[in-house]
């Protein structure tokens, strides 16, 4: 039940409370490029969520298996190595580099894969499959995973890591099909020439994280229902933003119950 | 150099107005946005990524003889995700509390479109000279870029510049949503109208001219 509640909890979280793109800036760059047309920000979002999906699997076995402090695999090795017993390595300062060469490996693995088996789907992904690598969001999850795992008061499982990604990727696509549809019938308005094309997206989507912030809180409550309390708490929430949630209550009425108590 | 192209000078130029990474080529959006809540952490930011991109483009100015076609774009995420590594470690150690702040948007850098733009269009094709004036202008003209949000936010959101009170609250009432993630989209929307506005008319003032 304990873990239920928490997968509910991220699932909720990380696709609309703490959107990807409208609280934490990620995946701005499509989420303007690419938001002109309702079909193709769909084919976008969902090529995100897929890849996300299949990069958080092999980043969460990569990162508990390898990488984290005591992580089994390299203990062995270093059993095998003749180290002491009990040695342990810290191999998280070559996350980077490796969730790199991940990322590109599962972009490239489920190009191949669609482009064999999947022919209708891999035409209709088309440009972005390639375009996804260099998309800050799969990064992002896996720096997520890491944070997480290596969190010795979560380390999250592999159902909470997937979870995380794949209703994290189903927020960027809810984000960007909304603006997509809101773009679709801009184009029908008489917008000041200085603020066409970027600007106006920017604006608008200002308007959207407005209306999002209306649902923070959402999440404390929904553990007071399910009757989970405060303690553990996986919040997706910076240090920082946190800090300065006070000055948001005087600025929106909207929000129900103030985040970190 | 043999190669044509622009020179060191016009490569340097170009980076800080005419194609300048924020508003001109829309370039490196997440950390615009999500750290310019305060001075300090966009200076941070600005710097970190200042560092990368010169390291990444001298070292890929250097290997460009060796690049293979379909392998460049992992070369060059690969080359500047090692020196965002050492970026990262360097102000986890001398600025701990400011690299908390920052938290994942640190290690964002590596897909920062600008660094690996920067890598593609110039370094590749360029020699270091020309790559480094190019990384030092892009730099500049993305330093000023987030400046330029960064002191509008600051100041309306919380009254203060560096974290220095500069307006009391008495007379100022924060604008707490200034500080977060509406705020920044609107802020950096309404000042690239505004930079829209001001190319546009200068650019009509050089054509009267002519």
């Amino acid at each position: 039940m304990e873990i239920l509640g928490d997968i509910i909890l991220i699932a909720i979280t990380s696709a609309i409370i703490n959107n990807f793109v409208l609280h934490y800036f990620i995946g701005i760059c499509p989420f303007i490029g690419v938001s002109r047309r309702v079909d193709m920000a769909f084919g976008m979002g969902s090529a995100v969520t897929f890849v996300m999906a299949i990069a958080a699997l092999l980043s969460w076995t990569i990162t508990y298996f390898i990488l984290q402090p005591g992580a089994p695999l390299t203990g062995w090795l270093l059993h095998l190595g003749g180290a002491k017993a009990g040695a342990t390595i810290d191999l998280t300062i070559l996350s980077y580099i490796i969730y790199i060469f991940v990322i590109a490996a599962s972009v490239q693995l489920v190009e191949m894969y669609l482009r064999k088996f999947q022919l209708a789907l891999y035409k209709s992904f088309g440009v972005y499959l390639p375009l996804i690598t260099t998309n800050c969001a799969i990064l992002f999850a896996c720096l997520e995973i890491l944070k997480y795992v290596t969190d010795p008061k979560t380390s999250w499982g592999l159902g909470q890591a997937l979870t995380m990604s794949v209703f994290g990727g189903v927020g960027f696509t809810i984000a960007i099909v909304i603006m997509a549809g809101i773009r679709e019938e801009l184009d029908h308005c008489d917008i000041p020439k200085c603020l066409r094309g970027p600007g106006i997206t920017l604006i608008v989507a200002g308007i959207l994280a407005m209306a999002f912030l209306g649902f923070s809180g959402v999440d404390t409550n929904l553990r007071v229902v399910m009757g989970m309390g405060a303690k553990t708490a996986p919040a997706l929430g910076l240090q920082g933003q946190a800090a300065e949630k006070p000055a948001e209550k005087s600025a929106d009425a909207n929000q129900p119950v103030q985040m970190g108590k | 150099m043999a190669q044509d192209g622009p020179t060191p000078l016009e490569r340097f130029i170009n980076g800080i107005l005419p194609e300048n990474p924020t508003y001109r080529q829309v370039l490196g959006m997440c950390p615009t946005l999500a750290v310019t809540n305060g001075m300090k952490e966009a200076m941070t930011m600005a710097g970190a990524v200042a560092f990368t991109l010169i390291c990444a483009n001298i070292v890929t100015s250097l290997i460009r003889g060796l690049l293979k076609p379909h392998l460049r774009i992992l070369v060059f995420t690969l080359t500047i995700a090692a020196f965002v590594t050492v970026a990262d470690r360097v102000l986890a150690a001398f600025m701990f509390e400011m690299s908390g702040k920052l938290g994942p948007y640190i290690p964002l850098i590596i897909v920062n479109c600008i660094i690996i733009c920067r890598c593609e269009v110039c370094a590749a094709k360029q020699g270091v000279l020309a790559a480094a004036a190019d990384a030092v202008g892009q730099s500049i003209g993305f330093t000023l870029g987030l400046a330029s949000i960064a002191i509008v936010r600051e100041i309306i959101g919380n009254g203060s510049l560096f974290g220095f009170t500069i307006i009391p609250e008495a007379y100022w009432p924060r604008w707490g949503i200034m500080l977060l993630p509406p705020g920044a989209f609107i802020t950096l929307g309404l000042l690239m109208g505004g930079f829209n506005l001001l190319s546009a008319r200068s650019g009509k003032r050089k054509k009267a001219a002519a």
